[in-house]
């Protein structure tokens, strides 16, 4: 017998139609764009830790390939249109990220992104608030720094540890063999092992003020005490990770330098080299509005609204079935 | 012996950590948005039954645990260990108490079990899902009440004392769910 059957039930996708109509009506509401950038880009995310697919384009059958990658997130390609003057845009579509395969992980996935021009991440968390309370039935959603976060749940403040110190919190709660002198390492093990199983018992919380080491493409700026901080945030739901959002960074020279610090970074893991996306730089070069932007998980938001416990049971085949 | 990377980990997995035969009896994959991937596994020790949650790299490999599994009747018990026989080679093991634990109270003579071999030595014995029991002690038998609710503690031959129905009756066989330890029906 073979596994031809759908791992969600049709209850389940009707619920998840009904969700994508839901969303499309939002933004419509607010008069936000939607668009469809390609799948397929010539370019690849440089995030060292989010693995592309590769796919070989042919222009004529089985020879003189060319690379392309699966998108992991539209953000490149939306902050092009950004800075081409679209306004407010919103995509709900499908990513790729390869390797990811978990209770809540499925290598393809459906996210929401979506730009506000004008906004800052605070601006943006109201929207993100008002989009999810009435499908999760949520009242207003607290906002915690990550300091004051690692605060509640370890009792210390992550930015006034030295890394032995971290390393050795973390082996007090974490069995693990690891040796990296990277302490954002140690920050996402203590966040993903000891604060998210925490945060399980918690409705919703907004995380904000994230180090400036974990700033990916959020800006960096300076919080009440003087310290700099990354302008992101992102949303826990029953200590699942739902969306992450930044005030954008817009200087194309701080962009270039980042992206090819990924790079390096990637070079010294011994993770593969891919083209950087110099359009994207260059699209902020030409002037990307003053804007804020959050990506949102469509089929966790699904599991968390109908109490499911694995992403398979919200989309209608996952990957081992697909 | 082969190595098991994280990615190939699941359910039920055998590995050697710390010198010790191990099963996964959970495994997750743990990964923020932008952050590193991790599988995290919770384990039993096989020899001591202490479970615990490890946390391993992504492409992290493991040694696999020359641990099998194998279906013995149940001998006898001579005070000190548990004597199990392969019905093929009539070869027996003695198991001791800590390798029994889980099964003891459901252990009958010549019953199949699923015993665990690390080395060639029982570390792990599991009784089949049901098992058949005689009643050697409960109140007498309520008559006519066949179907309505209530429930009574009986002890059958192992020692072993479970609820059972009022209509139940001394010297009866039932049926038991080792998973639950629950009543299930008469034999």
């Amino acid at each position: 017998m073979s596994d031809w059957q759908p791992s969600a039930t049709i209850e389940r996708l009707t619920q998840r139609a009904a969700l994508f109509a839901y969303i499309r009506h939002f933004f419509q509401q607010l008069n936000v764009l939607e668009v469809d950038t390609p799948v397929m880009s010539q370019c690849a995310v440089s995030d060292p830790f989010i693995d592309s697919f590769e796919l070989d384009y042919s222009p004529v059958v089985g020879i003189d390939t060319q690379k392309y990658y699966l998108q992991t997130s539209p953000e490149y390609a939306m902050k092009r249109l950004l800075a081409a003057g679209s306004g407010a845009i919103y995509q709900m579509g499908k990513v790729f990220r390869n390797g990811e395969c978990g209770r809540r992980h499925n290598p393809e996935f459906t996210m929401l992104e979506w730009y506000q021009p004008g906004y800052d991440d605070q601006q943006l968390m109201d929207e993100v608030e008002a989009l999810v309370q009435p499908v999760l039935g949520l009242t207003s959603i607290e906002r915690v720094t990550y300091s004051d976060l690692f605060m509640r749940y370890l009792g210390f403040r992550p930015e006034q540890v030295e890394l032995a110190e971290l390393v050795a919190e973390t082996k007090k709660h974490v069995d693990i063999e690891l040796e990296d002198d990277d302490p954002d390492t140690w920050l996402n093990l203590l966040l993903s092992h000891v604060i998210e199983p925490q945060l399980a018992h918690v409705d919703a919380i907004f995380v904000t003020d994230y180090p400036a080491s974990q700033a990916a493409l959020a800006k960096v700026r300076l919080n009440g005490a003087g310290e700099q901080v990354a302008a992101r945030f992102e949303l826990f739901i029953k200590g699942v990770e739902l969306a992450n959002g930044y005030h954008e960074l817009t200087d194309h020279q701080e962009q270039a330098r980042r992206l090819r610090a990924d790079q390096a970074q990637r070079g010294s893991l011994g993770l593969p080299q891919r083209p950087l996306d110099d359009r994207l730089v260059d699209a902020l070069a030409a002037g990307l509005p003053d804007c804020a932007g959050v990506a949102l998980g469509v089929d966790r938001l699904l599991m968390l609204a109908s109490d499911a416990t694995s992403i398979a049971e919200v989309i209608p085949f996952d990957h081992t079935r697909a | 012996m082969a190595n098991f990377s994280s990615n190939q980990f699941k359910n039920g997995m055998k590995v050697m950590i710390d010198g010790d035969p191990c099963s996964m009896v959970d495994v997750e994959f743990v990964k923020p948005g932008k952050g590193q991937a991790f599988t995290r596994v919770k384990l039993r020790n096989l020899m001591s039954g202490r479970i615990w949650e490890r946390t391993f790299k992504s492409g992290e490999s493991v040694e696999a645990a020359d641990v099998m599994d194998t279906t013995m009747e149940y001998s006898y018990y001579d005070g000190e260990l548990w004597y199990f026989m392969d019905p093929n080679t009539f070869e027996q093991v003695g198991a001791d108490e800590n390798a029994v634990s889980d099964a003891k109270p459901w252990l009958k003579e010549q019953d199949s079990v699923t015993v665990t071999l690390f080395n060639g030595n029982p570390i792990a014995v599991m009784p089949a899902n049901f098992v058949e029991l005689e009643v050697v002690e409960t109140d007498p038998g309520l008559k006519g009440d066949t179907a309505q609710g209530g429930s009574k503690p009986a002890t059958l031959a192992t020692g072993a004392i479970v609820r059972v129905p009022l209509f139940i009756n001394q010297g009866e066989v039932l049926k038991i769910d080792t998973r639950t330890g629950e009543y299930v029906s008469r034999a």
